[in-house]
């Protein structure tokens, strides 16, 4: 069919900020869908919130909206845009929703608009938990049994037909809270009642558990002709009842028959027409009994989800582009496959290697929370690895995850710690019951001390075909130690390895890196990486190529393996490779893809071959058409010098994948590669706190006094020079792991025995803290001569949060222009001085009037996209053009960026997520996304910031403020714009009368601990609108808690900074000024 | 892994060496590649296979043994099996034996642990050859030789090697006949899939099969409402008794050709075949309805092609105008025929599946309306 000419302009809705459970996949098939719409000739509109990503670089649509993702917002979009059409089905489940609200409250029939993709009635049906049980029902298709029940009684006359385990939900809460898992009768009635009680429509659905069943993800695609095909199957390892976001998963389905695997497609070709997809893709899960087959399906998605982004990335089939299309009303057999050219995308992939998908967990940032992982999902985000055999690729999978591991690590204390056989035992046994991350080792552990097949199952539920992978692996380790620990051991003196190079060679094919060869033979990675060198024991690559090789390939997507032919054929023209930053995680997301992605658009306008190596399937960088030659591969040294091998690139940056590639700057240069941009000599100097406070006094730059120990005497000797609080970090962090400002000695104390060890190997860094202070980020870029600001950035909350975590202005909105200057000016001799080539961020304090420089990072940082965004100028782009050797005196820069609006970021928390995490912010970083708030003045720019971030700032209403000693005074402002707005102010007993010794009208309200109603009870009532509550000290802010997780979970915002509330205030007052309205980047850049 | 030492040798002198996997000894067939991820069972006990070795693109083989309800046919008819990885631990709730087990009880020679994707792509530049597979000698240039001189599969007849020496009748095992025996079909067996036979029985079919050699008089003799001729192995050109029975059925009997069973009507018609270089073995291959135009999934495994007449797509036969119905999206080679003036159709894919996918499913109905 031809594409649709009755359609002119759509509206492409994306996802917003990073949140567990959505992330990079949807700026990824967000990116796709623009490019293909243009590409055919369509006016794209776009919203989303998020900076950080590549679809709302002003280049990607011809109208940018960086605006809240809600109805409100959109509407006045539609309304001065006009589009003909809305593709919702790109957006991930936020982009779903705000379109059927659209929808809903009938602003697309004002304006005639219509849904492309998935109809409302299509996207009601799959979503809505009932309509989709009768729709299966319909189609003949098995879901688990369940009934929605009001009250105990009811529920006790049904649980004979769904049996035990039981599953109850409660209807319409947030966070899965009211869930339970009921075993027996006893747990049945306390859970429902728990359940009705939380829910408030005092309604609970009870399902019958299919825990520990096979589980299994079909991604379908369909077109307005009714064409179906599936792209891929993915088999979970994890059974049923770990979030498949939290599952390692595996592709293609290994343990199906032909008959069983054919038997769940034929469903879920009913299932995508029964509910009406009209195009583009779906995906459908489905459980399977492991004991007879039993198949039942459990949800379907009618949208690209993140199974669609990794099934799109591990069979190269680009499921978002293609659904763009689709929506747009060609046919499957009307559009090429870009990978073989000469045949269509109406086929379904077939794929000769074995992918493996793994979380990637940050419970080390909520120490708090239970690590055991249920039907909700708690992952930040994930790594993707490609193998011949599933061994290797879950090898290669683990070393991708950078968390430390680089194999299957023994994690049971097996020789030391007097254990008993006994104990080992009954310890694995939970480990195996329990899913939690680190239960893969635990399963290599538990061959290790003797356990069976049978056995781990039994535990574990994983299926035995995986689980015989995993022994066969840690068999192989078992023969390597025995024949080769010896002999390596004693020849460790002159470094040399030996290992017969069949067993070697095995070893590689089994996916086991050198680093664990290293530790499996007590001997170095680099002396085995020679010897495997010397004996021709090297990588190949081979293509991914959606038709295991049936066709030729003509898109250089590669993964390694070690295997007889080498499919690279690297050109000989000049090129660089990029790094990639590996899976999302705190402290290291979206922005740094983004910063990789625009610095392969850079240099290929410069006509360089670009070279992408990274491992996390959710990425833009992971696109086979980002950059020229594609490599998913771990970022390992081990794994990327076997490309520059291959490749023999001019060089590799490094500057733009965050601390992934950029550990890996000095190990490369060792090995002879060419790093380009700032040298790592320099990154050093920056990183290396002695080296740093040296060439800081040298360039005459105030430093908050500061000191390095390397044991806890030295610590608690440099904390008394400098004076508490102090700010107490590991040296080399990321994203303010482990960071802690300590007040006296007994918090010094506390954190050296639990936190960290303190060791000359391990130092700990000790900095003043600057109460109170105001802190600044500034991004530039140098050339080595000349420096361009990009921007300068306002913290909103002060110095002490982390700056991942802070809200930012852009322009600063109170500190003057004499600073400015000053920051600008340092900022320059910093960069010239460590003779940055490439990007620049430094991080200062501003108090009392004096600039304190904190940290300084040569490379890309976390605020490159907003910064880019808000001033319309690609810092990363420009820095690759330098980086690759040009001037920018030659590259046009502005001479000097003055911005008619004003731009506010906001960080967006996993809070939620978390049982029994604190929402107090510090110098840890908790954040997993960003939004830009964007408009003519501050006040306006930070409410649209909230908005975007979901806290939805209240006109009217009762304002509860409860705030630490040295708050007290500067809260009285905030309190007096409020009252003089019309809110009411409810404070506890210590703020309220310092507040009403001001002349404030307020009304006392009961602490937790002071009996009841207390505060918590008036925020479950709704009584409050607006929380300000900050807290200092243990038990303060353990008396305090309750307040905030409440606040929390009742969507009710808060603020826990001073700062906060003062702009929020202000925000407040912008608000009730007029109507906020919207505009696209565009225009914003027109000076 | 069993590490005994095995090598594979093609005609044109390209050399694996990898390890035996199933019988050991050595044999010589064409080499094929099959991309269907899922479905070996099938796959091995195919009747279409013989005179070939198989190789699977993909590389995890074995991960769910064997079982007993998933063969095509009584025994196998390979040559030889290739596979990168064979796991020697099965999981699944049918699973019966180990993959390698039941390749040793069949005498099937293997190797594994290769590189099965450069094998793979070696067939496809330069087409399928001879290869050879052994675990006793291992003298690349003798192993050469041996594959070279090697016959064929073009003129020879396999379609004898494979079909059956009596006639029976099938019934499945599994399910009792909803509407027992509303239509009488026979079924041509040229190497018969066993799934051809339990969706005829399932769809209210009395099924009997038949000897290819089997005189079409004695099938006229019989009244069928209607004849398939089945799948089967090798060069249709030279299965001249199968093509002289359907000449005498057409126009009589209903035919309904699925693979081989299509490329020998399409002779009978006066069209012609030819081998492909490399043919197509697998489960995701497009083929659109011309009429329709719509795509199905299909599953196909065939080396030979019916050519497309230089007149177009429509063929002027001796039994009236003969319509090229389906062609395949990757090739445009030839996927369906229909007769204008007497009910006879085909397609040159597997609708019966097994394996892969069953969007062809419908044309066992449009049969049974033929036969109505």
């Amino acid at each position: 069919m031809p594409k649709r000419i009755d359609i002119k302009k759509i509206l492409i809705i994306g996802s917003g900020p990073i949140v567990i459970g959505q992330a990079c996949e949807f700026d990824y098939s967000g990116t796709q869908a623009c490019r293909s719409l243009r590409e055919e000739g369509y006016t794209v509109v776009l919203v989303n919130s998020n900076p950080a990503t590549i679809m709302t670089d002003p280049e990607m649509a011809d109208k940018t909206y960086i605006e809240p993702i809600t109805a409100e917002m959109i509407e006045k979009i539609i309304e001065k845009e006009r589009p003909q059409a809305i593709l919702p089905t790109l957006g991930g489940q936020t982009g779903l929703n705000v379109a059927v609200d659209l929808a809903e409250k009938g602003i697309l029939e004002k304006f005639n608009v219509e849904l492309i993709g998935a109809k409302l009635k299509a996207i009601k049906m799959a979503e809505d938990r009932s309509q989709f049980k009768s729709a299966m029902e319909r189609i003949g298709v098995r879901v688990p049994e369940s009934v929605y029940v009001n009250s105990l009684e009811a529920a006790l006359s049904i649980i004979d037909t769904i049996g035990f385990p039981a599953i109850i939900r409660a209807s319409f809460t947030l966070g899965g809270s009211g869930g339970n898992t009921a075993y027996n009768i006893e747990e049945y009635k306390e859970y429902i009642n728990t359940g009705l009680e939380t829910s408030p429509i005092h309604e609970v659905l009870v399902e019958r558990s299919v825990l520990g069943w096979k589980e299994y993800e079909l991604e379908v695609m369909r077109d307005l002709k009714d064409n179906v095909v599936i792209i891929c199957s993915i088999e979970n390892f994890d059974p049923m009842g770990v979030h498949t976001g939290d599952s390692i998963t595996v592709a293609p389905a290994q343990t199906l028959t032909d008959m069983e695997y054919q038997k769940m497609r034929d469903a879920a070709i009913k299932i995508i027409r029964e509910i009406g997809v009209e195009t583009g893709g779906s995906n459908i899960q489905f459980a399977v009994n492991p004991e007879n087959g039993e198949m039942l399906a459990i949800e379907m998605n009618p949208r690209v989800s993140r199974s669609s982004a990794l099934a799109s990335k591990a069979t190269g089939f680009p499921i978002a582009k293609i659904a763009a299309k689709l929506a747009i009303g060609y046919t499957l057999d009307e559009i090429p496959n870009d990978i073989t050219r000469y045949t269509p995308a109406c086929f379904e992939p077939s794929i000769d290697y074995c992918v493996v998908k793994i979380p990637r967990f940050n419970f080390d940032k909520f120490p708090d929370t239970p690590t055991d992982l249920t039907i909700h999902m708690k992952s930040v985000g994930e790594v993707m690895a490609i193998g011949r055999t599933f061994k290797e690729a879950i090898g290669k999978a683990i070393r991708s995850l950078e968390i430390g591991r680089t194999g299957f690590e023994t994690f049971l204390p097996l020789e030391s710690g007097g254990w008993t056989d006994e104990q080992k035992l009954e310890y694995l046994q939970t480990k195996l019951i329990t899913p939690t991350p680190d239960r893969l080792w635990y399963i290599g552990d538990a061959f290790r001390i003797g356990m069976g097949i049978d056995e781990i199952y039994n535990y574990s539920r994983v299926d035995k075909w995986f689980l015989y992978n995993i022994k066969q692996i840690i068999d192989l380790e078992d023969e390597i130690k025995q024949n080769y620990l010896k002999i390596n051991k004693a020849s460790q003196k002159n470094r040399s390895f030996d290992m017969d190079t069949e067993l070697l060679t095995k070893a590689k094919q089994y996916g086991i890196s050198d680093k664990f060869l290293a530790r499996l033979c007590d001997s170095g990675e680099k002396a085995i990486r020679e010897y495997r060198y010397q004996n021709s024991v090297r990588s190949v690559f081979k293509h991914v190529d959606t038709c295991a090789a049936e066709f030729k390939a003509f898109t250089p997507y590669l993964y390694s393996t070690y295997e007889t032919s080498c499919e690279a054929e690297p050109t000989t023209k000049k090129k660089i490779i990029i790094l990639g930053s590996g899976p999302n995680r705190i402290g290291q997301g979206i922005e740094f893809d983004y910063c990789c992605v625009h610095g392969v658009y850079a240099l290929k306008e410069l006509g360089y071959e670009t070279i992408m190596v990274n491992c996390n399937p959710e990425t833009v960088s992971t696109d086979y058409d980002t950059s020229d030659r594609l490599y998913f591969e771990p970022l390992t040294l081990e794994d990327v010098l076997e490309i520059i091998h291959k490749e023999k690139p001019e060089g590799v940056i490094v500057q733009f994948g965050g601390q992934t590639p950029l550990k890996l700057a000095v190990p490369l240069e060792r090995e002879g590669v060419k790093i380009l941009g700032t040298s790592p000599e320099n990154i050093d100097i920056a990183e290396d706190r002695e080296r740093f406070a040296l060439l800081m006094n040298r360039l005459e730059l105030k430093q908050p006094e500061n000191g390095c120990a390397n044991s806890a005497e030295e610590a608690k000797s440099i904390a008394k020079r400098i004076g508490y609080p102090v700010l107490l970090r590991p040296s080399y962090v990321l994203g303010g792991s482990a960071m802690r400002i300590v007040y006296d000695d007994q918090g010094l104390d506390n954190y050296i025995s639990q936190a960290v060890q303190v060791s000359p190997e391990h130092p700990v860094l000790i900095d003043c803290f600057l109460q109170d202070a105001i802190e600044i980020d500034v991004d530039a870029i140098s050339d080595g001569e000349e420096v361009f600001i990009g921007g300068v950035m306002e913290h909103i909350e002060e110095a002490g949060i982390h700056s991942g975590d802070s809200a930012c202005s852009l322009p600063p909105y109170s500190i003057n222009s004499e600073i400015i200057e000053e920051l600008k000016r340092q900022t320059k001799i910093i960069a010239l001085a460590l003779n940055v080539i490439g990007l620049i961020n430094i991080q200062y304090a501003v108090k009392d009037k004096v600039v304190y420089m904190l940290e300084v990072n040569p490379r890309a940082s976390r605020t490159i996209p907003f910064v880019s965004k808000a001033i319309g100028v690609s810092m990363a782009k420009i820095a690759a053009k330098v980086i690759a050797g040009e001037k920018l005196s030659k590259l046009n820069m502005p001479a000097n960026i003055v911005l008619k609006h004003t731009a506010v970021k906001e960080a967006v928390f996993p809070f939620l997520k978390f049982k029994g995490v604190d929402t107090l912010l510090g110098p840890e970083m908790k954040s997993t996304g960003e939004v830009m708030g964007l408009d003519m003045d501050f006040g306006r720019a930070y409410a649209k910031a909230q908005m975007s971030a979901n806290y939805c700032l209240p006109f009217s209403g009762t304002v509860f403020i409860s705030v630490r000693d040295k708050d007290k005074k500067p809260i009285i402002p905030v309190a007096k714009k409020l009252l003089q707005m019309g809110f009411k102010i409810m404070a506890t007993k210590g703020t309220a009368s310092v507040l009403s010794g001001e002349n404030i009208s307020v009304t006392s309200v009961l602490k937790v601990i002071e009996g009841r109603p207390n505060i918590v009870d008036h925020i479950k009532n709704n009584e409050v609108q607006l929380v300000i509550n900050t807290a200092e000290g243990k038990a303060a802010q353990e008396a305090s808690f309750s307040i905030r997780r409440t606040a929390l979970v009742h969507q009710i915002p808060y603020f826990t900074t001073v700062a906060g509330a003062v702009a929020a205030a202000r925000a407040i007052e912008a608000l009730k000024s007029g109507s906020l309205d919207v505009m696209p980047i565009q225009e914003c850049y027109q000076r | 892994m069993n590490e005994k030492k095995a090598i594979l040798v093609l005609e044109d002198g390209t050399c694996f060496r990898g390890f035996s996997l199933g019988a050991t000894g050595e044999t010589v067939g064409e080499l094929v590649f099959n991309t269907s991820m899922m479905g070996y069972q099938e796959v091995l006990t195919d009747p279409s296979y013989a005179g070939q070795i198989v190789t699977l693109t993909y590389p995890l083989v074995g991960n769910y043994g064997i079982n007993e309800e998933d063969g095509e046919s009584y025994k196998l008819f390979l040559e030889g099996f290739i596979v990168k990885e064979c796991a020697p631990f099965r999981s699944n709730w049918r699973s019966k034996i180990n993959l390698s087990e039941f390749l040793e009880k069949n005498e099937i020679v293997g190797i594994q642990g290769i590189d099965t994707r450069m094998l793979t792509s070696h067939i496809r530049d330069f087409g399928s050859q001879q290869g050879i597979i052994s675990t006793v000698d291992f003298d690349v240039s003798r192993l050469q030789e041996k594959a070279k001189s090697a016959p064929g599969l073009i003129g020879r007849d396999m379609v004898e090697k494979v079909t059956c020496d009596e006639p029976y009748d099938w019934e499945n095992k599994e399910r009792a006949q909803l509407f027992a025996g509303k239509y009488k079909v026979v079924v041509y067996d040229c190497g018969v899939k066993y799934n051809i036979l339990r969706k005829l029985y399932s769809s209210g079919c009395s099924v009997h099969v038949l000897p290819a050699k089997t005189p079409f008089k004695n099938v006229l003799e019989m009244n069928p409402d209607g004849v398939v001729l089945s799948n089967g192995p090798g060069d249709p050109s030279v299965v001249s008794y199968m093509i002289e029975n359907i000449k005498g059925l057409l126009g009589k009997k209903p035919i309904f050709g699925i693979c081989l069973g299509h490329q020998l009507l399409a002779l009978a018609l006066g069209l012609k075949t030819y081998k492909l270089k490399f043919g197509h073995h697998g489960g995701n291959q497009p083929v659109m309805d011309l009429s329709t135009k719509k795509v199905e999934i299909t599953a196909q495994n065939h080396c030979f092609a019916v050519e497309i007449p230089p007149q177009g797509m429509l063929h002027k036969s001796q039994y009236g105008d003969v319509e090229i119905t389906h062609l395949n999206l990757n090739d445009q080679s030839v996927e369906g025929l229909k007769c204008h003036s007497v009910p006879a159709f085909s397609v040159q894919y597997h609708p019966e599946a097994s394996p892969g996918p069953h969007d062809a499913d419908y044309l066992f109905n449009r049969f049974l309306h033929a036969m109505k």
